[in-house]
């Protein structure tokens, strides 16, 4: 028979000891590093491209409170665009919704991310595609060994951007998703002015540790950016 | 210093080695190093999860399996038992799954996986005399503090932060790369289970986790070309806490061979135990 002894130490009531989740934030606790993330999902919805995909640089400081239809939470927030390196500061609010499945609701305000115009490269990424004769397709993206080809760089971008929608749908105050992979992705003929593509991707959650599977079609012009048309979820294969 | 708790987590057992070879290339050249060897045992486990990394090689469908490789319970058609909540440590209190298709799931008791017992078992024959306990992991670029559950405190909380802030400091002077520092419940998430709470509760002071890089471009799909960048800044934290460590406890050694010390000095011995000789596993 085992016995477990389980000591629970009184805290002396100083709030760095507390774990603090409403109000004033510690901008590295998970509570505001898992908005944050929710906000870098939003960017990446709006601004991202085969070229530009943000990243979370920094939380400077956060704030969260109990609001009539949810819990809000404000932050002050560095983006880092992963091609370039460059930083975007700006502040950030994520509703979370109360009640039911509901994906939060973000605003984010940073000057220098609204000054967004289409580059040269996904002008030429797009002529190249719209005017191949054969569909693109690919898979494994990064490759087991973190590898991912240069000229597949922009897909595995896009990939990333594309999943954001999903992962942005997705977020609460108990995830934090990345996506893990592009498991496939075929460029799917079109007669539209934007490209069309179906992507299987897998997204991780850093708390459940689940990697989650999903299917994406969407379609991408440099002016239009990313437009989701279909998602879903695959289930769990048990192995 | 344990590595590759989870199998997916490749950086950790490359870590591993590569600590190994830089005590091993760098004790001929650095007095700090010979005298911590002169006092100190080092024990390297380079892959806990025996099984459940080597199923993570099969191919790409395997690359991002977690846990390891136990047999299924009865009416699961589900493998493995995530070894970091398997200890002995506030077993099965928060942050895990007792679903076993979860990638969370504790197991069917605390130690009931031969890996985490094996290291139950021989580190807890000597656990007194051990000074300090690191276990790595990707990613996420944090070092995470006892305990995982959010109203459990280490006596020592004040000096495992400003230890842990130090290391932090040091892993960034190397590539500027960023280290959280603080509890998992603070950082991350509350868990229970891990190898780290149990050495803590087993009575060794110095007790971290050190999730690797990186925050998230490529997680634990780590590209080549950051593998050596990212060993050299854990070589850097993990040297910063095990000096603090060492100094703590040998303050007075000032010099190889020097009888200045209170502490009896122990034999220079570095062992490397490799998992599938130590680790008894039955493959189901």
């Amino acid at each position: 028979m085992q016995c477990y002894l389980m000591i629970i130490v009184e805290t002396e009531g100083s709030e760095e000891e507390v774990m603090e989740t409403t109000g004033e934030l510690n901008p590295n606790h998970y509570p505001a590093q898992r908005a944050a993330n929710a906000a870098r999902h939003y960017v990446n919805t709006r601004y991202g491209s085969p070229y530009k995909v943000f990243m979370l640089h920094k939380v400077h400081s956060g704030n969260a409170e109990d609001v009539a239809n949810g819990r809000k939470y404000q932050l002050e927030i560095s983006f880092q665009e992963m091609l370039s390196n460059n930083t975007y500061k700006g502040s950030a609010e994520v509703l979370y919704p109360r009640e039911g499945p509901g994906s939060p609701e973000v605003k984010v305000s940073c000057a220098e991310l609204e000054a967004y115009h289409k580059t040269q490269e996904e002008e030429a990424l797009y002529q190249k595609l719209k005017t191949s004769v054969s569909m693109l397709s690919a898979q494994e993206l990064p490759d087991s060994h973190g590898r991912i080809e240069p000229d597949m760089e922009p897909l595995w971008s896009l990939g990333i951007v594309a999943s954001s929608f999903i992962m942005l749908k997705e977020s609460t105050e108990d995830t934090l998703y990345n996506m893990a992979q592009v498991g496939s992705v075929t460029q799917v003929f079109t007669e539209t002015v934007e490209l069309k593509f179906d992507y299987l991707v897998l997204l991780h959650d850093m708390v459940s540790q689940e990697i989650i599977r999903w299917k994406l079609q969407f379609g991408w012009s440099p002016l239009g950016g990313v437009k989701v048309q279909q998602m879903e979820k695959i289930p769990h294969r048990h192995t | 210093m344990d590595c590759g708790i989870h199998a997916r987590e490749w950086i950790a057992p490359a870590f591993c080695q590569w600590f190994v070879k830089e005590i091993v290339q760098s004790y001929k050249t650095s007095v700090d190093l010979q005298t911590m060897l002169q006092n100190l045992d080092f024990y390297v486990t380079p892959v806990i999860n025996v099984d459940g990394y080597m199923y993570s090689w099969t191919d790409n469908s395997t690359r991002r399996w977690r846990k390891s490789r136990s047999s299924p319970p009865a009416g699961s058609g589900c493998y493995g038992v995530d070894l970091n909540r398997n200890f002995n440590a506030n077993w099965g209190t928060v942050g895990v799954s007792f679903e076993s298709c979860s990638d969370i799931y504790c197991g069917t008791g605390p130690g009931s996986e031969p890996e985490a017992r094996a290291v139950m078992d021989f580190i807890g024959e000597m656990s007194e005399k051990v000074l300090c306990f690191l276990t790595i992991h990707s990613a996420g670029q944090l070092i995470l503090l006892p305990y995982g559950h959010p109203q459990i405190k280490a006596p020592n909380y004040e000096e495992l932060v400003s230890v842990g802030e130090a290391a932090a400091a040091q892993m960034k002077k190397l590539h500027g790369m960023t280290y959280r520092v603080g509890t998992s419940p603070q950082i991350l998430y509350p868990n229970s289970g891990s190898s780290r709470d149990w050495a803590r509760l087993s009575g060794i002071p110095f007790s971290y986790t050190f999730e690797l890089r990186d925050t998230g471009e490529f997680s634990h799909l780590l590209p080549e070309e950051q593998i050596q960048p990212a060993c050299e800044e854990a070589y850097a934290g993990a040297l910063s806490i095990i000096s603090y460590v060492h100094d703590k406890s040998f303050r007075n050694s000032t010099v190889p061979n020097g009888d200045s010390s209170r502490f009896s000095p122990r034999a220079v011995l570095v062992t490397l135990l490799c998992s599938c000789l130590s680790v008894s596993i039955t493959v189901g």
